[in-house]
């Protein structure tokens, strides 16, 4: 099967994400949420993981790990002592990402069922949802609903009357981007200073508390109960192979319509913004690059965006990636270094400062990318930018290194005209000329 | 055993073994910083990366990789070089690169390894990062802006020494390591962190701007601040020792010492007695060997058999035999090592001895603490209760008062009653324990409790196949080889007294009253003027622990030597020299005329400390009378101030002033 055009709106699995109707216990009821989990539960913890493999999920947070495969990873029979955890990551910091947010404040009961569902497949105690510290509406929200939820009985004992029990907690987190990294959530839950872990130990052996847990994004944790309830042929019938599904699209920047929207996978990104976003500010020809999956992850000029299918291998084909699904859309108007610039100033901010690599090397990036921007740098300056991007990529203990690397590498890959133009502006001119 | 082939080279490497360490065992080099063989591994520096196959792309970090069956690990491919230039380049574009004033300079892991694995340029244009110097106390010297971030110091005090007060600030480039509220650390084994610092950030304040390390002399030694017996080493400059660092000892001291024992250098210079006195009408008078000599040898021959010779806490085995030999040549036996009084039984050996070893304390699961404070006792004993605490979960009693141990114990009081009628909980933690172990601390000898404590090594069933849990904590170095020697008398100093001795040879002891033993002349040997020599009648200058080899044996019954590093300061000479230049003077010339004779003299006679190592004590302990109950008190007052040589430093008074105390000596960092 391959891309099957726009998503109907009967095939939508986030039918508040506006905030239109309210997102309470009642009203989420009414939109199919908490429809008899009792029977989806009935299904089994192997029936329920295998449904999820089956769809091709893929994980929302930004690395696409497909999420049953994860599920399985968890011990079948916990140990005494050391129960299973889930842990739902809704530390949504990535610039760009808005998703978690709609689910969060607007369809909060996707994300506690989807809690519970998940949870018990993977034989959870409990599950505990880590909010990012400035999403103070979207955790008031969240603890509402899950206060519902208790009252309703759907959680703790006997939850939802399956006869199995599960307890979710709300964590707020304190504002560090690096707390959405698993292990340093786990860490920052655990009441220390947020930052990742090494791996092995993984999460699934020994995660918090040093018990087997599985961490996933909101996103793909919400969208289980519609799976489970419409069955995972449905939902891989969205899609190219591979990448089968619907996601929620954060379309940002120099659109005429910014939103957040619930699409088919393997969308081409022309079909995308015309249909949601109101087309290009001042028309395709003005579009410069697209960042298409929140800032981690290199931009991609527009002539390659255009037409280019919006999903997992599509992006990577493009050298670069889906991420979040959060599209920053840059028109010509754009002082294209100065925005990537402002990207590394960001990971030089939130860099634990753990490893030595992203500790000094995103630094050390975002001032020689400032000169660039001012263009007061040698030519050779850029080709020692790529080689600094290369020796903090892959030598870190986490992603972050990788993520503060791979906006300048696309920058450089895809921009060094720009950059080599500024160079000789700012050196008087001519320089190129002469060089020729 | 998992088999792994690094470089082509196939080896097979123990079960739970890293990456590193399969390297190292195929004689590979693997650069490293944040890594320590004894601190919880945090992969932070990321100089050790090499390629493993199977595995991602990308180079991993050995130290936290564990060694599995069929691994192909490279450490000479280009990806590896290029990601270890890469990281030291990193580590050095923030460095401040002072290497010529830093002390650091001559024995640095990152000017080492820049050597060796970095760069020949930078390619860093910007500005470097400087932070502020933080206040750790009188051992820490801080230079911040030399920092790497390898949190060797956090782990150490948190892991190690207890301590959890050096952590981190804030993030990112912004990373700093703090004291809490740069308050003086609290630790004992602060100057540690100064050796587990790869670079110049933490240095020893004491010996700031001193000394570069090429220019040192090293020469090993055994510690003698305590009875553990530390492994040590001495760097000398000329005569003079600069510095004292630890040396391994998997048995003793690990790889670690404490300040007091790193630090009391600066001691070993000052307030030294270089010249003989007499007291002459109530007051010390300068005076020269010939005449000093004369009179002992006088006053010897006057007292006859009435001689008494009390060892201080400090002596080597070899001077404690050569005063023996001039008293039985004078008839007498009248020896005591114990100058607080102590009157314990020395019949067994064994039944005062750390009989667990201080290695095997560490694998104890209920351990009862007996009037001791293993911390200021011991602290390299404290740091493995510690371990066996941390590592295995041990529960710790303690009997006797609150005492900050850096580690949970449950005091259960400090009536010594208590060892006759322990607590049920108690009782039920031994009975399940495996290997039960008890601690009788200086505190509860002094009380009289040996007798009691020695009844619950059958009560507990301390004593097992392969295990004897029954310890004793003793705090001065020549404790053990004293009682070997027969420096113990049935009722302790009293019975010396009882004797009135005309003459008495303190040596080298400086904890004895000065109101007892009245009426004796007093002769003190030793090396320091202090309290000892301030209440004696004459005073012969003889040599520090540094100044001579020596046979020390620790409180677990380990016989070790020390060399001999400098020479004795001024007319001062070695102290056999003495009692075999006045056993001339007397015609009983002494059968040694050298040190080699001496030491040969002294095995042939005691056996046991002729063979280097544990010696072996075999378990035979006297029934002795439970003596009634009572409060048990500490006798350590001030951990760094608990002999005459530690008495003279500088650094050890300052260090109780500020950690004793309390006084802040803070804004003397400035």
């Amino acid at each position: 099967m391959g891309y099957t055009g726009p998503l109907a709106d009967k095939d939508r699995i986030f039918t508040n994400v506006y905030g239109f109707q309210s997102p309470d216990l009642k009203a989420a009821q009414a939109r199919g949420d908490w429809d008899n989990t009792k029977a989806l539960m009935a299904l089994g913890q192997d029936k329920i993981i295998d449904e999820i493999k089956a769809s091709g999920l893929r994980g929302r947070g930004g690395a696409g790990f497909p999420t049953g495969m994860k599920w399985s990873f968890m011990p079948k029979e916990p140990k005494p002592g050391k129960p299973n955890f889930l842990v739902i990551n809704a530390d949504e910091s990535e610039p760009g990402s808005c998703k978690d947010r709609e689910i969060l404040r607007h369809d909060p009961h996707k994300l506690v069922e989807g809690a519970l569902i998940a949870g018990f497949a993977m034989r959870a105690r409990a599950a505990y949802v880590y909010v990012r510290g400035e999403f103070i509406e979207e955790a008031a929200a969240l603890e509402r609903a899950v206060k519902e939820a208790y009252g309703a009985g759907l959680l703790g004992k006997n939850a939802a009357g399956s006869g199995y029990d599960y307890d979710l907690f709300v964590h707020r987190g304190a504002g560090a981007y690096i707390c959405g990294e698993e292990t340093a959530m786990l860490e920052s839950l655990e009441g220390k200073m947020g930052r990742p872990r090494l791996k092995p130990p993984f999460p699934a052996g020994a995660g918090l508390y040093g018990c087997p847990t599985t961490v996933n994004n909101v996103e793909s944790i919400a969208v289980v109960p519609t799976i489970l309830r419409r069955g995972a042929s449905w939902f891989a019938g969205f899609g190219n192979p591979k990448n089968e599904g619907t996601k929620l699209f954060q379309i940002s920047g120099h659109v005429n319509t910014p939103c957040v929207v619930e699409e088919t996978m393997s969308i081409s990104f022309r079909e995308l913004i015309e249909r949601h976003a109101g087309g290009i500010r001042g028309g395709w020809d003005n579009l410069l690059a697209v960042i298409p999956g929140g800032s981690s992850v290199p931009l991609v000029p527009a002539a390659e965006i255009m037409d280019a299918p919006m999903d997992f291998d599509g992006l990577k084909a493009l050298g670069s990636g889906l991420g979040t699904a959060a599209i920053i859309v840059m028109d010509k108007s754009t002082d294209i270094v100065r925005a990537i610039s402002r990207i590394s100033y960001f990971y030089k901010h939130e860099s634990c400062g753990q490893c030595t690599p992203c500790r000094e090397g995103t630094g050390w990036m975002w001032r020689i990318m400032e000169r660039l921007r001012e263009g007061e740098a040698s030519v050779d300056m850029i080709d020692r930018l790529h080689d600094v991007t290369k020796q903090v990529e892959g030598h870190t203990i986490c992603a972050l290194g990788d993520a503060a690397a791979w906006p300048i590498q696309g920058l450089i890959r895809h921009f060094r005209p720009e950059l080599e133009r500024r160079i000789a502006e700012r050196n008087g001119g001519g320089m190129l000329e002469a060089a020729e | 055993m998992p088999k792994v082939t690094v470089d082509g080279q196939e080896i097979e490497v123990p079960a739970g073994a890293t990456v590193l360490q399969a390297c190292e065992l195929a004689g590979k080099e693997i650069p490293r910083f944040c890594y320590h063989e004894r601190l919880s591994i945090a992969g932070n520096c990321r100089m050790c990366l090499v390629e493993v196959a199977p595995g991602p792309p990308k180079p991993q970090a050995s130290c936290a990789l564990p060694a599995a069956d069929n691994q192909v690990i490279r450490t000479d491919t280009a990806m590896v070089k290029k990601a270890r230039e890469g990281v030291m380049e990193f580590l050095l574009i923030n460095h401040p690169l002072d290497c010529p004033i830093c002390d650091q300079g001559g024995e640095c892991d990152l000017q080492d390894q820049a050597m060796a694995y970095g760069r020949s340029m930078s390619r860093f244009d910007e500005n470097k990062r400087s932070v502020d110097d933080k206040y750790m106390g009188p051992i820490i010297k801080t230079a911040m802006t030399r920092c790497i971030q390898c949190t060797r110091c956090v782990r150490f005090a948190e892991e190690v020494a207890g301590t959890p007060e050096v952590g981190l600030l804030y993030r990112g480039e912004d990373l700093q390591i703090t004291a809490y509220l740069e308050r003086a650390l609290t630790s004992e084994l602060s100057g540690n962190l100064a050796d587990l610092c790869p670079v110049g950030a933490l240095l020893q304040a004491p010996q700031s701007f001193e000394v570069r390390p090429w220019e040192l002399r090293k020469v090993p030694g055994i510690d003698v601040m305590d009875a553990v017996g530390s492994n040590i080493r001495f760097d000398l400059r000329g005569p003079q020792v600069m510095r004292i660092l630890p040396r391994i000892n998997e048995d003793v001291n690990e790889e670690w010492i404490s300040d007091k024992t790193r630090h009391h250098a600066d001691a070993l210079v000052r307030n030294r007695l270089d010249r003989p006195w007499v007291r002459v009408e109530g007051k010390l008078q300068p005076t020269d060997w010939a005449e000093a000599l004369q009179i002992l040898a006088d006053r010897l021959e006057d007292a006859g058999e009435k001689v008494a010779a009390i060892a201080g806490d400090l002596l080597d085995a070899e001077t404690m035999f050569a005063a023996k030999k001039l008293l039985e040549g004078q008839g007498s036996n009248l020896l005591e090592g114990r100058q607080g009084g102590m009157d314990y039984d020395v019949s067994s050996l064994s039944a005062v001895a750390f009989n667990s070893t201080i290695a095997g304390i560490e694998t104890a699961d209920v351990i009862l603490l007996v009037g001791s404070n293993p911390r200021w006792e011991a602290p390299l004993v404290n740091t493995r209760i510690r371990k066996a605490v941390n590592r295995g979960g041990a529960q710790v009693f303690a009997i006797g008062p609150m005492a900050d141990l850096a580690y949970p114990a449950t005091n259960i009081g400090d009536d010594l009653s208590l060892l006759g009628s322990l607590p049920q909980h108690v009782l039920n933690a031994f009975a399940s324990a495996e290997r039960p172990a008890v601690i009788v601390g200086p505190g509860a000898l002094a009380a009289g409790a040996l007798g009691a404590s020695l009844g619950l090594a059958n009560s507990l069933n301390l004593i097992r196949e392969g295990w004897n849990g029954f310890n004793v904590i003793h705090t001065a170095a020549s404790r053990m080889a004293g009682l070997l020697l027969g420096f113990a008398q049935p009722g302790g100093l009293a019975d010396v007294e009882a004797a009135a001795p005309k003459l008495v040879l303190l040596l080298g002891a400086d904890e004895v009253a000065p109101t007892r033993l009245p009426g004796a002349y007093k002769v003190y040997i030793g090396h320091h003027g202090d309290a000892g020599a301030r209440h004696a009648d004459l005073v012969l200058p003889a040599a520090a622990y540094t100044e001579k080899h020596g046979t020390w044996v620790n409180m677990e019954g380990r016989v070790q030597r020390g060399e001999k590093a400098s020479f004795p300061p001024g007319e001062a000479r070695e102290d056999w020299t003495i009692f075999r230049a006045v056993s001339d003077l007397l015609g009983r010339p002494l059968p040694f005329d050298r040190f080699d004779q001496l030491r040969a003299a002294m095995i042939a006679e005691v056996p046991a400390l002729g063979a280097d190592g544990l010696m072996d004590l075999p378990w035979s302990p006297p029934s002795l009378p439970v003596t009634p109950g009572g409060p048990v008190t500490l006798p350590i007052k001030d951990f760094y101030l608990t002999n005459s040589i530690c008495r003279a430093s500088p650094t050890m008074h300052r260090c109780s002033e500020e950690l004793i105390h309390g006084r802040t000596f803070a804004e003397a960092a400035e």
